[in-house]
């Protein structure tokens, strides 16, 4: 990774000593001027620094003596100054941008890893984290650890050279004044590194306050019905305001303590200066000190003022950068618990048939199912029925092999589906979810999720196959109308109709539906079926469902419960056993009658 | 394979694929700089901390007084005490004394300046968002119901935001305003002409300035943006793994989400080349004004005409030329956007109340229950009535069930009694008083609804049922679990009654929502009961917990529910039949079987529900009950 940046790096490095050296230039070049323009005889200069001596010397060797050589000096000395400056002005230029670069290209890289890292991670793992706080990795630890590069890395040697210099060149000019003029150095340093560190433990706290208000706030107006119906105005008013008064408390002390840092680093310059000027002054009166070399100990110390309030946000910058960095790296070691084996192949498709072999699966020790065995067959289907919680969901989740089997197998046409590859096993199976997730893009894009590529005509007829596209061609923007978070908002119903659009583009050997006809009206079921059957003839299907009007004609029902099938066989056959599914027939079909909301209602 | 391999690495943007996420991300908008009316609107609620303003304005003027005096300071020292004929070190002390004057001077109004502004402006935050949200709490519900949250949210947070950092902003301008006069001033004090030369760097770094910042403005813009972008496809990936896992999307994902970091990078890069360039304009500047200062200054010292001190005194000025410069230029920037904010906070502010207890009305105390709809004619659209002289009494105790095709009026007819809006004509009566005469606070508490969407609060399972009434004990709490059969799962979750819910209950089945929703409805324990029952479909399990609850809830009640289940409908004590926004059969069960109208005809084509029966049907049905009746 470091490989190329290595030359920035390195401009960067050289742009840093460059930048420090001409940094450090200036003090020297104006104390030299004042002790210049202080000269009594004109013909004589008054400079003390013996390198400004040398400098002024060796360019009046070019250009040849001027008739005056105070002022010669000055104008050198001026130009010399412009030159420091302009030099300064170019060299942090450099510098600062290097730094930026490398940090851009480091947080490009991390983003690009960690992004291609979820979606190869699997569904047990995405199941026990929580999605904020992927996402928070994915924004502000990338972010954390860019920014560490880009200020803290290069900053740092920068402070070093220039605060190292500076030192070396005030202490060995005057020992006393020099360790004066240092002596805010620490407490700068100290106090803004300690502030920096306070104000960010602190705005975590705030940004956890706030996050609450937004709750309050965003829970009080989408549930604004609720909030009416139980004239409870006055208790979400008491709820925001104990939120709002959390975050003015916290946002107080944030107030407090860059309020009390930066007066504080103020006045300790300040005072170090006035020191400065008393001790120095003393010495000029004695006369072993020139205004000008006390001058110029004014101009270091305001040199360094900047770079020194500055360690504050470099060490707040490592603080965060390595807490960030280990966060982030948590979850680029991670291994996906299903890959493709080295050996995997592609699935090859003759038949489409599905087996199930005895198939055993749990999460954390415990048996979720148990004892699964069927066989879907291209044109027939299969419907599986249970009490919420029994694993009816979990058998659809095995089939695109979001998780695998403890024991057992499932093979499609005899390949075991962890011989062959992910990639191609999901292209043969359609699972059509309860849950739909709406991307936010139009309602094509969503349909053709699966194959960006398909014709408009195949996106339409897959809409009109789910019984959604009358719907669609009625919105004001067709097929374009934006959906999802920050669109158009579908019904429950629309939105799983949506999802059975997208699965039937995807021609896939076999489909799963899993409960994705919940929301949606026994009529349009009915229609959704009926249109349907011309396309399932030559495929395998699974209806997974609590609503037995939509599984009644499928080919095997197998009725599970606690993971394991306890009853299977046609609707027929099923009703003749008087078992659990004739029981859950009678409840479905001819609700009870026997009990009334009335006035008189009692349970009976 | 073969298809597909083409396109993984193409780095081609399907057709059916944007790297865009949606038509509308926020660009700035930038407007007027200056709006009167927004102005001496924030003014009103600024002027609640006038006299700590005032303090912080001092302050700001006494900062930037002492932070120009101190130079001048500097110059009296190198000129009347250290100067080569008055080498004093008496007059040293003295100036000594002045200088860490000014020093404190400077500290404490340093200190004050930042503290006073920085806690009124978080306060006036507050103020204003608190303002905001009251009025949100009583505007009309037709106002919530055609307003995006999103959009509100916005303006609740970011818009209140922008007008916090035009107080801070405001404040500190006029310190950097009086700065820069200043050092100006104190400059052509010190010596006019070297002051005139040197200031001319001013103006062209004013120019420079102007010209710069609208591109810097676009390109950091452009960066924020394109910043957002990638964060929102991360975002949106991590939410819908499962669709992009089982519909293998991975491999273009990747490819389209490398385009969009890529396009950041850039971004972010061309931000850094305009941000940094900068630094050398300044430096170039700052040289030239030295430069000019000791040659022309210098001069001038030798030709005795200015003291040493003024030199050293200018080039402390000189350093401090930049920043006030820096921040007045950005200034204008908050201020646009701080102006576009107040006119979209106001826009709220402004939304009338529409329905407001009147002078004189009456808290409702014990009330019998009862409900009389008397000639309602009610629509959310003049002339379109959803509603048409509606007529018909609710004893006390009585459960009325509402049925009638979608866009009948049954929800208009529930949201009457609670007055979620007011009618055209007629009366609404509960208790035998008009809806209209009594205060909205204690119609409330006589009148509960459960909805069809059950909405949940985060907070726990307990504090969800508890809701509003703060008496209620925790025996209560769990009694009407209890009787609606819901303390059972409730139990069974992680830390029962204490279990934390997520994000409206998600971690929750639709059923059980249901049932948490009724619990609560008995807690507030109001006279008249209004629900909407719940189209989706639960499983049949949950569905009969939710039916014995139903009867539960209903007891020595007032009912009004909007029946779907035949089960639900069949138990009532009395049937309304809405069609078309009027009531066309009444009675219960058996005499509306009897009746042979609309109702008989539904019932008998033995749906569950009577949102099963395919439109088509009802339609049908509806034609054949108008030619039974006419």
């Amino acid at each position: 990774m470091a490989l190329q940046y290595r030359w920035r790096l390195f401009f960067g490095l050289i742009a840093i000593f460059l930048a420090s050296g001409f940094q450090l230039a200036i003090p020297i070049l104006i104390g030299s001027a004042v002790d210049a323009a202080r000269s009594l005889d004109e013909s004589t200069v008054e400079i003390v620094n013996p390198a400004v001596v040398g400098l002024i010397d060796s360019t009046v060797d070019i250009f040849g003596e001027g008739s005056n050589p105070a002022r010669t000096a000055l104008i050198i000395i001026a130009i010399y100054l412009f030159i420091a400056s302009v030099g300064r002005g170019l060299s942090a230029m450099f510098q600062n941008y290097m730094g930026e670069a490398i940090g851009q290209h480091i947080g490009y890289e991390l983003r690009m890893l960690y992004y291609e890292k979820l979606q190869r991670l699997s569904f047990s793992y995405h199941a026990g984290v929580h999605t904020g706080d992927l996402i928070t990795r994915g924004i502000i630890d990338v972010e954390g650890v860019r920014m560490f590069v880009q200020t803290a890395l290069l900053r740092t040697v920068f402070l070093m050279v220039l605060i190292g210099t500076g030192m070396y060149l005030m202490l060995s000019e005057d020992l006393v004044l020099g360790l004066i003029s240092l002596s805010f150095v620490p407490f700068v340093a100290w106090h803004a590194t300690a502030a920096r560190l306070k104000l960010r433990s602190n705005w975590y706290q705030l940004q956890e306050k706030l996050s609450a208000l937004t709750k309050v706030m965003d829970e009080n107006l989408g549930g604004i019905r609720v909030v009416r119906a139980f004239a409870s105005q006055d208790y979400e008013m008491k709820k925001f305001d104990d939120a709002s008064n959390e975050t003015l408390r916290l946002a107080n002390v944030q107030v407090g303590i860059r309020a009390t840092n930066i007066s504080l680093m103020g006045v300790a310059f300040m005072v170090a200066m006035a020191a400065v000027l008393w001790v120095g002054g003393l010495k000029v009166i004695d006369g072993t000190l020139t205004p000008g070399e006390l001058t110029q100990f004014i101009a270091f110390m305001s040199i360094l003022l900047q770079p020194v309030r500055q360690i504050g946000m470099m060490v707040n910058g490592y603080a965060r950068g390595s807490a960030t960095g280990v966060r982030l790296f948590q979850v680029l070691d991670l291994e996906p618990e299903i890959q493709d084996k080295p050996s995997a192949k592609d699935l090859e498709l003759t038949n489409g048939i599905l087996e199930f072999h005895d198939v055993k699966f749990g999460y954390e020790g415990e048996n979720t199912l148990e004892g699964i065995s069927f066989k879907v067959e291209p044109g027939h289907t299969v419907g599986i029925v249970g009490p919420p919680g029994s694993g009816k969901s979990t058998i659809a989740h095995l089939v695109p092999r979001f998780y695998d089997p403890i024991e057992g197998h499932i093979t499609i046409d005899g390949q075991d589906l962890r011989d062959v590859t992910l990639d191609s096993l999901r292209k043969a199976v359609g699972v059509v979810e309860q849950d739909t997730f709406l991307f936010t893009a139009s309602v094509a894009h969503n349909v053709a999720y699966g194959d960006p590529w398909a014709p408009d005509d195949r996106v339409e007829s897959a809409t009109h196959y789910a019984q959604l596209g009358d719907y669609i061609e009625r919105l004001p923007g067709g097929y374009d109308t934006t959906i999802g978070e920050r669109g158009v908002s579908l019904s429950g119903g629309q939105r799983q109709r949506l999802s059975i659009a997208r699965s039937i583009l995807l021609r896939p050997k076999l489909i799963v539906f899993d409960d994705s006809t919940a929301a949606i009206d026994a009529a349009t079921e009915q229609r959704i079926r009926a249109a349907l059957t011309d396309l399932t003839t030559d495929r395998a299907t699974i209806i997974i469902s609590h609503r037995l009007s939509s599984l009644m004609h499928a080919d095997e029902i197998l009725f599970i419960d606690h993971g394991k099938i306890i009853e299977r066989g046609t609707h027929e056959e099923l009703l003749a056993l008087g078992g659990h599914y004739n029981d859950l027939y009678e409840l479905q079909i001819r609700p009870s009658e026997n009990y009334s909301i009335g006035s008189d209602g009692e349970l009976s | 394979m073969s298809v597909k391999a083409t396109h993984e690495r193409s780095h081609e943007i399907p057709p059916k694929a944007s790297i865009k996420l949606g038509p509308t991300l926020d660009e700035e908008v930038f407007g007027a700089a200056f709006s009167g009316q927004v102005v001496s609107r924030f003014i009103k609620y600024v002027a609640a901390y006038k006299v700590l303003l005032w303090v912080a304005i001092i302050s700001v003027l006494v900062f930037t007084a002492s932070s120009i005096a101190i130079p001048l300071i500097v110059r009296d020292i190198f000129d009347s005490a250290l100067s080569a004929d008055t080498l004093s070190s008496s007059k040293l002390t003295t100036m000594m004394v002045v200088f860490l004057t000014a020093v404190g001077f400077n500290f404490v109004s340093n200190y004050l300046q930042e503290l006073i502004v920085g806690r009124v402006a978080e306060r006036i935050l507050i103020d204003m968002r608190r303002a905001m949200y009251t009025h949100l709490q009583v505007i009309s519900l037709s106002f919530m119901d055609r307003t995006e949250i999103g959009k509100l949210m916005a303006r609740l947070q970011g818009d209140v935001a922008a007008l916090q950092e035009f107080l801070q902003t405001a404040v500190f301008a006029i310190g950097d305003f009086v700065l820069l006069v200043g050092i100006i001033g104190a400059m052509i004090y010190l010596d006019w002409r070297l002051g005139l030369m040197t200031l001319a760097v001013v103006p062209v770094l004013f120019i420079i300035r102007i010209i710069w910042l609208p591109y810097a403005r676009q390109a950091f813009l452009r960066a924020r943006v394109t910043s957002s972008i990638v964060s929102g496809a991360l975002a949106e990936n991590i939410n819908g793994i499962r669709a992009v896992q089982g519909m293998s999307r991975e491999y273009v994902n990747y490819d389209l989400f490398d385009i969009r970091a890529t396009d950041n990078l850039r971004a972010a890069n061309r931000a850094s080349k305009i941000g940094v360039i900068m630094l050398p304009i300044v430096d170039t500047l700052t040289g030239s004004a030295m430069a000019i200062i000791v040659i022309v200054g210098g001069f001038f010292v030798l030709g005795g005409s200015i003291e040493v001190g003024v030199m050293v005194a200018f080039i402390l000025f000189v350093q401090r030329f930049f920043d006030p410069i820096r921040s007045l230029t950005m200034h204008y920037n908050v201020l646009q956007r701080a102006m576009a904010s107040g006119e979209r906070i106001f826009e709220v502010i402004d939304v009338p109340v529409d329905i407001k207890d009147k002078p004189d009305a009456i808290e409702l105390d014990e009330i019998d229950g009862s409900i009389k709809f008397e000639d309602v004619t009610f629509g959310y659209l003049p002339d379109q009535p959803i509603l048409k002289n509606i007529n018909f009494e609710v004893k006390p105790g009585e459960t009325v069930a509402l049925v009638g095709p979608t866009g009948s009026g049954k929800t208009s007819t529930t949201a009457l009694v609670h007055r979620f809006y007011d009618i055209w004509d007629g009366s609404v009566k509960v208790g035998g008083h008009d809806v209209r005469d009594v205060t909205q606070q204690s119609l409330g508490k006589h009148v509960s609804m459960v909805l069809q969407e059950p909405f949940l609060f985060s907070g726990t399972v307990y504090e969800n049922i508890r809701y509003a009434k703060d008496d209620t004990t925790r025996e209560d709490v769990v009694a009407a679990a209890q009787a609606v059969g819901a303390h059972e799962f409730i139990m069974k979750l992680p830390n029962g009654y204490e279990t934390e819910l997520e994000q409206r209950g998600g971690n929750l089945s639709l059923g059980q929502r249901q049932l948490i929703s009724f619990a609560r409805a008995i807690v507030a324990d109001a006279k008249i009961l209004v629900l909407d029952e719940a189209t989706a479909s639960i499983d049949s399990y949950t569905e009969m917990l939710i039916q014995q609850a139903l009867v539960r809830l209903m007891e020595g009640r007032t009912g009004m529910v909007i029946a779907h289940r035949l089960a639900t409908i069949r138990g009532a004590d009395r049937i309304i039949v809405l069609q078309d926004g009027e009531i066309i059969e009444m009675g219960n069960h058996d005499e509306l079987m009897e009746m042979g109208g609309l109702y008989s005809r539904l019932y008998s084509m033995n749906y569950a529900s009577f949102d099963d029966i395919p439109d088509e049907l009802i339609a049908e049905a509806t034609k054949a009950a108008e030619g039974t009746s006419t």
